[in-house]
């Protein structure tokens, strides 16, 4: 099926297409890799007049570590791209792992992290990571940057703390504290998670977990694997396509553990 | 014809050769290909990313044409199922596959075909886990698996390289 007509617009630099979004207000969408906008578009769930493509904004691109230690992803990064990246792979292994197991190859080479945010689909795995390893969003708009905290960017089903005309440039991953260990674990019968865990393992012997897809965005679970345990019964779930609210509830206590193991081993 | 949304003049490579057309900002790169390049090797299915039926090749790189717009393959090297038999001989993995009797309907092929050629670029040893995990976005609703994961095998085994 074919989207509504619209007009594609190709800037190349992000002031120019902060100025096309001004422009054209609700009438336009930011548009990268499209796996989640383009399927949306031609399913007529959604209809844009202007779709402002942000594939020629280089500076939207590449993976850098600050002196701090900080990663920062550029927002156009793609899940291939980050899954193979060598600051990714050597500093964030978990990440890597986590992006290798996205979806399918096709929609992992097309598809960008910035894309995958701003969607705000329930079903992803990049947030629920992101928020367990303390990351950030950088949102730039037409009177400059402001930053988010991962935790607070997700705020429901396919709604975020984007404001209409704003885009989101990068995303900051904070150092791991030295001896840190991370993981994500996810599974699911269909093309996304039915549920994903994400597990950090902090020097001092404690833990952060994290969950994600079980309502419409990650929730922090607990700092022990005996209070996932007894708590299980009573996590926030909702029960969807993916599964009822009891299996999600199992495959969290499953996945927690899973999470560990790969943390310990 | 179209509420003066202006056309995209869209050149890229075809399967080795210099394509020129003028495309809808909107219009889809599977139908561009099969309905106006006349290649029909590339098929619709699932059309939402899922099934694998749609897959080409961007810059070496498997993608699924039913959820890409033909205007981003401006300037890239776009190989489809035709493109790879070389002076009327299959490519190793169509051979592959006909050793090996690796289709039943056929339908998935094409894109299952390219999705290897995709997978042996990337990792010319894979493992029988690795094989697996990058045809899972592949789907055969014959259930023909066994068949092309052993002639994927066999390609790993004996291709030439590193």
């Amino acid at each position: 099926m074919l989207p509504a007509r619209f007009c594609l617009h190709r800037p190349s630099t992000t002031a120019e297409a902060l100025a096309l979004l001004a422009e054209h207000g609700d009438e336009a969408t930011p548009y990268a890799g499209g796996t989640e906008i383009l399927v949306a578009m031609k399913a007529r769930v959604v209809n844009y007049r202007h779709v402002v493509d942000l594939k020629r904004v280089d500076p939207l691109r590449g993976v850098i570590r600050r002196g701090d230690g900080t990663i920062v992803i550029g927002s156009l990064s793609t899940h291939h791209e980050l899954a193979n990246d060598p600051l990714i792979r050597e500093f964030l292994p978990a990440y890597a792992e986590m992006s290798e197991n996205i979806a399918n190859i096709r929609v992992r080479v097309v598809g960008t992290l910035g894309g995958n945010l701003c969607f705000a689909e329930p079903h992803a795995d990049p947030p629920t990571l992101l928020c367990a390893l303390d990351a950030s969003v950088v949102l730039a708009g037409i009177s400059g940057e402001r930053i988010v905290s991962m935790a607070d960017f997700i705020q429901g089903d396919f709604a975020t703390a984007r404001h209409d005309g704003e885009l989101l440039v990068r995303v900051e991953i904070p150092p791991l504290e030295s001896g840190a260990r991370a993981a994500y674990r996810s599974f699911g019968q269909l093309e996304r998670p039915a549920a994903g865990v994400a597990a950090v393992h902090l020097a001092g012997g404690t833990w952060r977990f994290w969950a994600g897809a079980l309502v419409s965005k990650p929730i922090m679970l607990a700092e022990t694997a005996e209070e996932i345990d007894q708590r299980a019964g009573r996590i926030d779930a909702h029960g969807d396509l993916h599964g009822s609210a009891k299996y999600k509830r199992h495959l969290v206590g499953v996945l927690a553990r899973r999470a560990m193991r790969a943390c310990l081993t | 014809m179209n509420n003066n949304i202006p056309l995209i003049s869209l050149g890229f490579m075809l399967n080795g050769q210099g394509v020129s057309i003028d495309v809808e900002p909107r219009e889809l790169l599977v139908d561009v290909l099969r309905d106006r390049l006349g290649l029909t090797g590339t098929k619709r299915s699932c059309d939402v990313e899922i099934c694998g039926a749609c897959t080409v090749l961007v810059d070496g790189l498997p993608v699924s044409s039913c959820s890409y717009l033909a205007a981003d393959v401006e300037g890239r090297d776009v190989v489809t199922i035709e493109g790879l038999a070389q002076e009327g001989r299959l490519d190793p993995v169509q051979r592959a596959f006909v050793k090996y009797g690796a289709m039943q309907c056929g339908f998935c092929t094409p894109g299952m075909v390219l999705a290897v050629k995709a997978l042996l670029t990337l990792h010319p040893h894979p493992s029988t886990e690795t094989i697996r995990h990058f045809l899972r976005g592949n789907i055969c609703r014959c259930t023909g698996y066994v068949k092309i994961i052993e002639a994927v095998k066999d390609l790993a085994e004996h291709q030439s390289g590193h």
